[in-house]
């Protein structure tokens, strides 16, 4: 039952996300990478983490997608036309057909080392994900988050700098 | 049950048209959308690798690469709209000022 489900997600995921990259008008990928986003946070629920999946969902289908179909809508841009030459659609194809195969072969040559950490579905259940995840994040990872929020500060500064009217 | 693998498989599909989307497209925006897709795709794989190996640190560095996504959203689309601007068009085969 949950391979089924799965591979119909998985399905979805991969039809939605081949037509991002197919559709001629902006907007219809916009549209069919929310779809994406939405199966992933489908995936990542049954990986049972599910505070990451609601943050799938707030962060990207919610805040970034909506910056990116604003700006679309901003911008009225149209199709594209097809001014491309045959030959770089053919070996762009061929390099993503290439590292498919590439990363197939490894995933196949490889396996996993067998040491296990001590996080299982039953303390996920008990403690809960939320909690489990804020005390990595707030003990263990507590320079990087602070960096992080540099990070924001200056994407923020960043983005009202270019957006100035005289650059 | 499904296992790693599948996940690690599908992760390396997504990856892989999100790639190709890059390559192959023109429009800046769509080109923009591919690298969110292949960020997504690599958060799958942290977070499956994160399950199978009973360890939360593949989900905490999915939470920074969703901040380090929200901060190039702002400053890319603030980019493009600088661009658009001056050139009335987000086409990449527009953007040849710094071509030798």
């Amino acid at each position: 039952m949950e391979t089924l489900f799965f591979s119909l997600v998985a399905a979805i995921a991969i039809i939605s996300s081949i037509l991002v990259i197919t559709n001629k008008n902006p907007i219809n990928s916009a549209l069919s990478l929310i779809m994406t986003f939405f199966c992933l946070a489908t995936l990542y629920v049954m990986l049972e983490a599910p505070f990451m999946a609601a943050i799938q969902i707030i962060v990207y289908a919610g805040a970034i997608m909506v910056l990116i179909v604003f700006v679309i809508m901003l911008l009225n841009i149209r199709s594209e036309s097809g001014r491309r030459t045959n030959h770089a659609l053919f070996l762009g194809v061929m390099t993503g057909v290439l590292l498919l195969i590439q990363t197939w072969y490894l995933l196949w040559k490889s396996s996993l080392t067998g040491m296990k950490g001590s996080v299982d579905s039953a303390m996920i259940i008990k403690v809960g994900h939320t909690e489990l995840i804020g005390k990595a994040l707030f003990t263990e990872f507590l320079l990087p988050f602070e960096i992080t929020s540099v990070l924001l500060l200056a994407a923020i500064v960043g983005a009202v700098i270019l957006s100035k009217k005289k650059l | 049950m499904v296992s790693l693998n599948g996940y690690l498989i599908l992760s390396a599909i997504l990856f892989s048209i999100g790639m190709i989307g890059v390559l192959t497209r023109r429009n800046a925006i769509v080109i923009f959308m591919c690298v969110e897709l292949m960020l997504n795709a690599v958060n799958l794989t942290f977070i499956a690798f994160s399950k199978f190996l009973g360890n939360l640190d593949g989900q905490v560095f999915v939470f920074f690469v969703m901040t380090v996504a929200a901060a190039e959203a702002a400053v890319g689309l603030a980019l493009m709209i600088a661009f658009y601007k001056n050139r009335e068009s987000i086409d990449v085969e527009d953007m040849n000022l710094l071509k030798w």
